[in-house]
């Protein structure tokens, strides 16, 4: 079939031979130029993302285990929990440690997953920033907010 | 210009019953700039042997019902790598893909491979493929007077690497990375395959600088383990292995 014989239609019936349409691009191609094909400072960063991530989820997994067996089924469920019994259990620094470990670990486990979902799947540079930047806002937010709710709760607050 | 679609009946009745010969039809996605900005999928439908290949059926459709179908093959005999498309979903050289291999009483899909800039029918830009093979080096390292001879090396020394050196830069299983579908950025697993080639190689001395190549955000490290790789290499190269090897030769440098 001789390229002037498809009958052009709808928005296709602008492009020729000499007024080709738009090629079907790839997202993000790779060039000579890509930052780190030369040059710039390279970190471990990467690595040690990589490494936190089975560490942090060996760790996790025995945490929030026992966090849900304490909270929701042993003794009595999730029928215990109250006020007073967490004021019970973050009197004992054990407790304390235990959640605000959990915390952290849980906290950069999950933000460092989630930068990797923004970095796969967010085409835009620009898109990509911002999502980040919400993303950590938000982490640390929570994670100070956390701190200090674990180191300045008062039992007898009325 | 003929119709590509022949008459099903006409075609039946004219095959004797023992014919070892089948109606297949093969669905191809068609893009051509010069007529229209979105890709289409175009049916064929071909009378052919189900013992040949997909290839052969591509000739078929080219040689005798549509001249203006564009696809890559060079040796047509699965090692110069250059007719790697999606068939039926999935990456495959077109020239060892037997048709009865891939249900022929269904239409057969055929697709240029993902993530690389379509520019006509089933031909890809390779450029980037090729541009990330080039960042991590691949080729030997040495320091010093070329030796007079080989440089000898032991049966082991070359076992160590001998799966990565069976790539034929195909780019099916890079094609084939959900991660390099939505970011080219990433090296692949073609560029870390070749990369574990030579890093393995006791004959090579620049292991150190390709490990930090791909230490990189867009290296080894964005790999997520999915295997797709793996299924996709023609010559069954274990491409996922080979990438968490360079992992591992990472984490082992460093602590």
């Amino acid at each position: 079939m001789a390229t002037s014989d498809i009958e052009l239609t709808g928005s296709s019936a602008a492009y020729s031979p000499d007024n080709p349409a738009p090629l079907i691009e790839a997202p993000r191609a790779r060039t000579p130029r890509t930052a780190g094909s030369t040059g710039r400072s390279r970190t471990n960063f990467e690595l040690y993302g990589w490494v936190f991530m089975r560490l942090s989820g060996i760790v996790l997994a025995v945490l929030v285990v026992g966090h849900l067996l304490i909270q929701l089924v042993l003794d009595g469920g999730v029928s215990k929990v109250s006020f007073a019994f967490v004021a019970g259990r973050w009197a004992s620094p054990f407790w304390q440690g235990w959640d605000l470990l959990m915390l952290w670990l849980a906290m950069l486990h999950g933000a460092n997953g989630l930068r990797t979902v923004i970095n796969d799947y967010a085409e835009r540079d620009g898109t990509r920033f911002w999502l980040k930047m919400l993303l950590y806002a938000a982490t640390v937010f929570t994670v100070l907010l956390g701190t200090l709710v674990i180191f300045t709760f008062d039992p007898n607050i009325r | 210009m003929a119709t590509p679609v022949m008459d099903k009946a006409e075609a039946e009745a004219a095959r004797p019953a023992d014919s070892p010969y089948i109606t297949a039809t093969f669905r191809i996605r068609r893009f051509n700039p010069e007529a229209a900005a979105e890709s289409y999928w175009e049916d064929f439908r071909v009378e052919i042997d189900p013992k040949e290949r997909v290839l052969d059926a591509l000739h078929k459709i080219k040689w005798d019902l549509d001249g203006t179908l564009t696809f890559r093959r060079s040796c047509a005999h699965g090692i110069c790598g250059s007719d790697a498309m999606r068939i039926n979903g999935r990456n495959r050289l077109a020239c060892k893909t037997l048709i009865k291999d891939i249900a022929p009483e269904k239409p057969i899909t055929v697709e240029p491979i993902k993530g690389l800039t379509v520019q006509k029918d089933l031909i890809v830009d390779m450029e980037p493929f090729f541009q990330a093979y080039r960042d991590v080096m691949p080729f030997l390292v040495t320091h010093g007077n070329e030796p007079t001879r080989e440089r000898l090396q032991s049966a082991e020394d070359r076992e160590r690497f001998d799966d990565t050196t069976k790539c034929i830069l195909c780019a099916a299983c890079t094609s084939s990375c959900p991660v390099f579908w939505n970011d080219g950025q990433y090296f692949g697993p073609a560029a870390i395959v070749n990369a574990h080639r030579f890093i393995f190689d006791s004959r090579d001395e620049a292991g150190e600088q390709r490990l930090e190549i791909l230490n990189d955000k867009d290296g080894v490290w964005r790999c997520r383990t999915t295997f797709n790789c793996t299924d996709a290499c023609p010559r069954g190269i274990e491409v996922t292995k080979a990438i968490q090897e360079v992992k591992r030769a990472l984490i082992t440098r460093r602590f």
